[in-house]
């Protein structure tokens, strides 16, 4: 009576629509420079990747990026996505879900929200989004719970909110979330940029497990169920990413590339193919990039004979190649790594010597070949309009678009 | 309770059970992802509907499958529940 075995397909798909955002997080992954892109995918485009996706084996679409709610026709994804047979998260900062945008992606048939805060504390909150939304996202999980959809609220910890575990739990209670899930922030594109003003200390990373442990025992087997997803860098044992290498995920970036993680793109000597270059199931299948680290075979010492490499297969490709340079190292968070020393003295370096973090940017819109810089990089004293695609201005060109997928009037946020 | 004596399972809210016509087997899609189910776990989760019990989803399987235990179902109920997958029907039944 036990779950069916593993057949190589599949499972998820991670669809991250835009990197489009209006949030300000200093603790985003999405890259910090998605790079010369060719625009995000269009609607058809997505519907088709979305029906290669269901022929291949997958069963479930996490809508994300970026904010997804940026894309008008986000309903319309849904709804596709719904009439083949798939399981649709969406996973939202939350700010812009209003009711009447909820009840269309309801109505085309969304399975569940996954909804981010920031802080339990509203100022605090407000102060790591870069943006007044808190309050907003509290009437946005309230209106999620009200239209019957399993709720999850969503909590990424690091140095600045982590002692604030039990009022997360507290906020999920009162939300009446069904899961709430806290993870420490994970060290790729922005996190990894401003590692340092975001590791926490080891001491607030055992309290936090502590704060997890009282919780659960307090909650039983009540609502919410606690996701715990621990601090990485701190550990000696790696984590089972994405468990394994082309193993049972995938991920779409907003210009079609086809990764076996969200992170994968800054590995180099890959070669990722995009979805308007071949077929889904030919890249998971045959392209040597999904190819490069599936298994055991790829594996060296001390990976090759561990008896944990078929539980955490080495670890994290992304972060061997972010520390040591070569994406078939062992994770150097392994205590068996050469490299833990790495690790441990970065660690103890964020502790010893923090820093300020340095606030997301979005990228450019991408719409009519906007490249200008953003706001923060702009010439003193220069006028340029607030682009309605993008916050914060790119270019005064964005302006004339005519809004394609979307435009920012409801999800770009006074501040 | 523990699973049977009357507590009456289903799937919690969010929990949608599907055929998959790609690997030809049974799934249980929810918010964290999915399980891929062998024949007979399909055929209990299809009778989680809020009418059976253990006996009664056990009894309904018998009538389908030879040598059907009751405390399997009741192990695989039990394991469903702890995931939240499914619930008692009646929310004042704690179930577990």
């Amino acid at each position: 009576m036990s779950a069916a075995p593993q057949d190589g397909r599949p499972l998820g798909l991670l669809a991250e629509l835009t990197y489009r955002c209006p949030l300000r997080c200093a603790y985003c992954s999405n890259p910090v420079d998605p790079g010369a892109s060719a625009g995000e995918l269009a609607f058809a485009e997505w519907c088709r990747v979305l029906d290669e996706a269901r022929a291949l084996g997958v069963l479930q679409v996490h809508l994300s990026g970026g904010e997804p709610l940026v894309r008008r026709d986000l309903p319309g994804i849904v709804a596709h996505a719904h009439r083949i047979g798939l399981y649709t998260s969406l996973i939202t900062g939350g700010q812009a879900l209003s009711a009447a945008r909820l009840a269309a992606l309801t109505a085309a048939g969304l399975d569940h929200v996954q909804l981010s805060v920031q802080d339990a504390r509203a100022a605090e909150a407000d102060a790591i989004a870069g943006r007044p939304v808190h309050a907003r996202k509290l009437a946005a999980a309230a209106l999620v719970v009200r239209a019957g959809l399993p709720l999850t609220v969503n909590a990424v910890l690091h140095r600045a909110n982590i002692g604030s575990v039990p009022a997360l739990v507290a906020l999920a209670e009162h939300l009446r979330a069904d899961r709430l899930e806290l993870a420490n922030a994970q060290y790729y594109g922005w996190a990894l940029l401003n590692r340092r003003a975001l590791l926490p200390t080891r001491e607030q990373a055992d309290a936090a497990e502590a704060a997890v442990r009282a919780a659960r025992r307090r909650l039983g087997d009540g609502r919410p169920e606690i996701v715990y997803v621990p601090a990485d860098l701190h550990d000696d044992v790696p984590k089972p990413c994405m468990q394994g290498w082309g193993a049972r995920q995938l991920t779409v970036a907003p210009d079609g590339k086809v990764l076996p993680c969200p992170a994968a793109a800054q590995i180099s000597g890959l070669a990722f193919l995009t979805v308007r270059q071949a077929p889904l199931e030919e890249i998971w299948f045959r392209s040597p990039a999904f190819n490069r680290f599936r298994g055991t075979d790829w594996m060296r010492e001390p990976c090759r004979s561990c008896p944990r490499r078929e539980l955490d297969h080495g670890g994290c490709r992304c972060q061997a190649f972010q520390l040591t340079g070569d994406a078939a190292a062992t994770d150097p968070v392994c205590r068996l790594s050469p490299h833990h020393a790495l690790v441990t003295g970065i660690v103890r370096d964020a502790g010893e010597r923090p820093a300020e973090p340095v606030p997301r940017r979005s990228p450019p819109c991408g719409l009519n070949s906007c490249r200008a810089p953003h706001s923060s990089s702009r010439p003193a004293g220069s006028r340029r309009p607030t682009c309605p695609c993008c916050r914060p201005p790119c270019s005064a060109r964005c302006r004339s678009a005519a809004p394609v997928s979307g435009s920012a009037t409801s999800s770009s946020v006074p501040g | 309770m523990a699973g049977g004596g009357g507590v009456r399972w289903r799937l919690c809210r969010g929990v949608r059970l599907g055929h998959d016509p790609v690997r030809d087997t049974g799934v249980l899609l929810h918010p964290e992802g999915v399980l891929l189910l062998n024949e007979t776990g399909a055929a209990v989760l299809a009778l989680c509907d809020g009418t059976a019990d253990v006996d009664g989803i056990t009894a309904a399987l018998s009538r389908r499958y030879a040598a059907v235990a009751a405390e399997d179902v009741e192990q695989f109920v039990r394991r469903l529940a702890r995931r939240h997958l499914i619930e008692p029907d009646d929310p004042t039944e704690t179930g577990r």
